[in-house]
């Protein structure tokens, strides 16, 4: 597993345990009421597991899967797939804490745009890897 | 494939057709007179799919296919990663039956169902990174 993928999967795990640790809090809340703020978290929950978790990993795991060159570079232009950690991460905080700090409607704008970059750059840098065979 | 991963994948597969029963429950209840309490099923269906068949799954496969730890303990901790799966999915299944109950019927013990519902599951993410963390590098190469 290259040194990326694991970037980003252990990035993905510690989004695993946050989204997780809110999520259990709102639930149990539900059942014993502890403070009513707690349901400003919500938006988080959603996205540090919906982007934080599944999606990171999908990106970690790909970069990692996918066929590979025959000559080095062994997995091609991997510049896309480092600008696409950066970007997604700052997209993920900006959208989240954005949302839960009341940062208006602005930062979580910011943060999809961010996010669609990260998606970008990630394309970038897999498209010639997604074939029959090693290229 | 390993025992604990088949058990993972076979388990998300239930929990999806589940999730996708529900959501047909969901949609049958603005057009029939369906039981109160099946408008209360929606953070259930929206879990069935994120945590019992999307994390579910995710779980399964990286047991079954990251770099092994070591030769004589190739997945790290077995019982771990079955403690991982029973908390997971008795927490999921306590959440879908207590939900709606104390939704129905607030402040009575389906409440303290609901906090042992949000342990369980807190406690299977935290196992799974535990176990799983170790595998997450290069290919083992030898001691």
């Amino acid at each position: 597993m290259p040194r990326l993928s694991q970037w980003y999967i252990k990035l993905s795990f510690g989004y695993l345990l946050a989204g997780f640790t809110v999520g259990a809090l709102l639930l149990a809340n539900k059942g014993r009421p502890l403070h009513p703020a707690l349901w400003g978290l919500l938006p988080a929950h959603i996205e540090w597991l919906l982007m934080g978790w599944v999606a990171q990993l999908t990106l970690g795991v790909a970069f990692w899967i996918l066929p590979r060159f025959w000559q080095a570079p062994r997995r091609g232009r991997t510049t896309g797939a480092v600008v696409a950690i950066v970007l997604l991460n700052a997209g993920i905080l900006l959208v989240s804490l954005g949302a839960v700090l009341g940062l208006g409607a602005w930062a979580t704008a910011a943060g999809r745009l961010l996010e669609i970059g990260a998606a970008a750059a990630f394309a970038h840098a897999a498209w010639p890897r997604i074939v029959g065979r090693a290229g | 494939m390993p025992p604990l991963t088949r058990w993972h994948i076979k388990t998300a597969f239930i929990s999806l057709a589940a999730a996708m029963t529900l959501g047909v429950a969901l949609a049958l209840a603005l057009v029939l007179p369906l039981p109160g309490w099946v408008v209360y099923l929606s953070p259930a269906f929206f879990h069935l799919i994120m945590v019992g068949w999307v994390t579910q799954m995710i779980f399964g496969v990286i047991f079954w296919m990251f770099p092994i730890v070591s030769r004589a303990r190739p997945r790290g901790n077995e019982r771990l990663g079955w403690a991982t799966y029973g908390l997971l999915n008795g927490g999921l299944l306590l959440r879908v039956v207590a939900e709606p109950a104390n939704s129905v019927s607030p402040g009575g013990g389906w409440g303290w169902v609901l906090v042992a519902s949000a342990l369980m599951q807190w406690l299977a993410a935290v196992f799974f990174v535990v176990n799983a963390w170790p595998r997450v590098k290069e290919k083992y190469r030898g001691e």
